[in-house]
């Protein structure tokens, strides 16, 4: 307690007593972390490489026997993961921009000096974060039932259910993306575009060269985020699959992996389903996050 | 100043695109079943039904609604308390005591925050199922309380906020290690956990999949998961206690943004910036 210790030794019990409080510290995240959060990804791995072999006539208990990656090449065959994955990527390709394009340009005006009313309108696209994703889906799902949608569209029709999901995701997560790229916005220094005024420099030019590369890292993330988000899409269809018989059960890879293990209780092949959708998530944000490197390096960004 | 006029505009279309469907339930919860359908959607039926449809939300099924209310306030509430907490004393511990293994638990936190948790929320389940946590508040309420985001988020307030030489002011004191924190480092970081437990709270307010899995008791249901099923009942009876049972479900929380509204900016730029 006097802190008069001699020097050796005072490091030494500092560094136990640091590790010992670090470990304190750690003790309720690392617990809670390794039980719902390591042991499900090694149980789910564990039980991807097994396969439930049934009795010749299929009386019997099952047998579960061991059948290495048998389970990955049967997701990556089946048309219903293919036609997912299909689904998926046409809805990234166009959903995305539209979404992260909208974000930039309200984060854009409401940096500017040409808006007025910029607290309410903040507000108001902000607003969409408040309502659970699901809740919006039903509320839109109302929408654009046509009995009683005050658009008089059938707008739960096969052909176009897609790009309706495409604006419930769309209303829910422009104005949290917006404040995201807002927030980079106001960290730049005011004198920078100051400057680039006095040179002559018009608000698109200022906008364009100055201000979108100077956020471009909070760009980046809200791309990475809504890449995953896409990949994971679920809550939204599920939603529409109780009121329309355009979405089914499958719709979405995870809808899929969800059906397969509950309802056909095929633990394995679900279980396999989610592992492939996670390596895809993480492969698909490594490879945005390479491309915008390299887009940089190049300077088209 | 018709650069203000045009862009006002535009901002005005995007605020009136916002607020239609919120507007669409604001005015349909006023309305009767069959007015739903005779009315023009956009704006208030023949008389007021607002009383009538609240009555039916709170008795249809015995009352499971306020139910499934008070489930939402503690998944939510009791589920962001506990990951703040938790993520507070990781970051800390991360941020503020050089440790052997330092590099590696941080390396493995940020592997984590890649993994999106409906991803994982599968396996949850079946582990869930082995270990007899399937159907119980604690199914949902603990893996809630992780969140890898969250520590690293910590960690980097700890590191902006806690001064290392208050900490070693506190030792000479005399005060133990825990006590430095919870009378020290807590209060420094307090506004930037404020942000942390607001966004942990509309987190687990949005997670819809991991309830679906573990929640098999309709009494345990938070008030997405109760709705949704009203809502796929085919016949669409419920949708007038549907329609106002959101309507009631998002306005506490809507209320807490614009008065917590302050939290909602700055930390999560701190956040951005440094990914």
């Amino acid at each position: 307690m006097t802190g008069g210790a001699s020097g050796g030794t005072s490091g030494r019990v500092t560094s136990r007593v640091t590790n010992r409080a670090a470990l304190i510290f750690l003790l309720p995240f690392g617990a809670l972390f390794v039980v719902f959060f390591v042991l499900p990804i090694g149980y789910a791995v564990n039980e991807s490489l097994y396969k439930l072999k049934r009795s010749g006539l299929g009386f019997g208990t099952p047998e579960r026997v061991f059948s290495g990656l048998a389970n990955y090449a049967a997701v990556f065959r089946d048309d219903t993961f293919l036609t997912g994955v299909r689904r998926l990527l046409l809805f990234g390709i166009v959903q995305v921009p539209i979404m992260l394009g909208l974000a930039l340009v309200l984060a854009l005006l409401l940096d500017g000096h040409a808006a007025r009313f910029k607290r309410f309108f903040r507000l108001v696209y902000f607003l969409p974060y408040a309502v659970p994703g699901v809740i919006a889906a039903i509320v839109w799902s109302f929408l654009y039932t046509p009995e009683i949608s005050p658009f008089g569209l059938d707008l739960l029709d096969g052909g176009v259910v897609l790009w309706s999901i495409g604006n419930i995701v769309t209303w829910t997560w422009t104005g949290f993306n917006m404040l995201v790229i807002y927030s980079a916005l106001r960290a730049i220094p005011k004198e920078l575009c100051e400057a680039a005024a006095m040179d002559g420099a018009s608000a698109w030019r200022i906008a364009w060269s100055i201000k979108v590369p100077m956020v471009r890292p909070s760009l980046i993330l809200t791309g990475v985020f809504s890449i995953i988000g896409t990949l994971q899409l679920f809550n939204e269809p599920t939603v529409l699959s109780g009121v329309t018989t355009a979405v089914s059960k499958s719709y979405t890879p995870l809808m899929w992996s969800l059906q397969v293990a509950l309802d056909n209780n095929d633990y394995a092949l679900g279980s396999a389903i989610a592992i492939v959708l996670a390596l895809l998530a993480g492969a698909l944000s490594f490879l945005f996050l390479r491309l915008s490197a390299w887009l940089t390096r190049r300077g088209v960004m | 100043m018709r650069a203000q006029v045009l862009t006002t505009a535009f901002l005005f279309v995007v605020a009136v695109y916002i607020l239609l469907p919120v507007w669409w339930m604001v005015v349909s919860a006023t309305k009767s079943a069959a007015d739903l359908f005779d009315t023009p959607g956009l704006w208030f039926g023949g008389d007021l039904h607002l009383a009538g449809n609240i009555d039916r939300v709170m008795s249809q099924d015995g009352g499971l609604y306020s139910r499934w209310l008070l489930n939402t306030l503690i998944y939510s509430g009791g589920g962001a308390l506990g990951a703040t907490l938790l993520a507070a004393m990781a970051g800390y511990a991360l941020a503020k005591y050089p440790f052997r293994g330092r590099g590696v638990v941080f390396a493995i936190v940020m592997g984590a925050v890649l993994i999106p948790a409906p991803l994982i929320t599968l396996p949850l389940y079946l582990l869930e199922s082995r270990i007899g946590l399937l159907n119980t508040m604690w199914g949902v309420l603990l893996p809630c309380m992780v969140s890898p985001f969250g520590v690293y988020l910590a960690r980097a307030y700890a590191e902006a906020a806690v001064p290392d030489t208050l900490l070693e002011a506190g030792r000479i004191d005399g005060a133990g290690e825990l006590r430095i924190f919870f009378t020290v480092g807590i209060r420094l970081m307090a506004p930037a956990l404020v942000t942390l437990f607001l966004f942990q709270f509309v987190a687990i307010w949005n997670n819809f999949f991991l309830p679906m899995m573990v929640l098999n008791d309709q009494a345990l249901w938070p008030v997405t998961l109760g709705l949704v099923k009203w809502h796929g009942i085919r016949t669409g009876f419920l949708r007038d206690a549907v329609v106002t049972g959101a309507l009631i479900s998002i306005v506490p929380v809507i209320l807490a943004f614009v008065s917590l509204q302050r939290f909602w900016k700055a930390d999560l730029a701190a956040g951005s910036v440094k990914l």
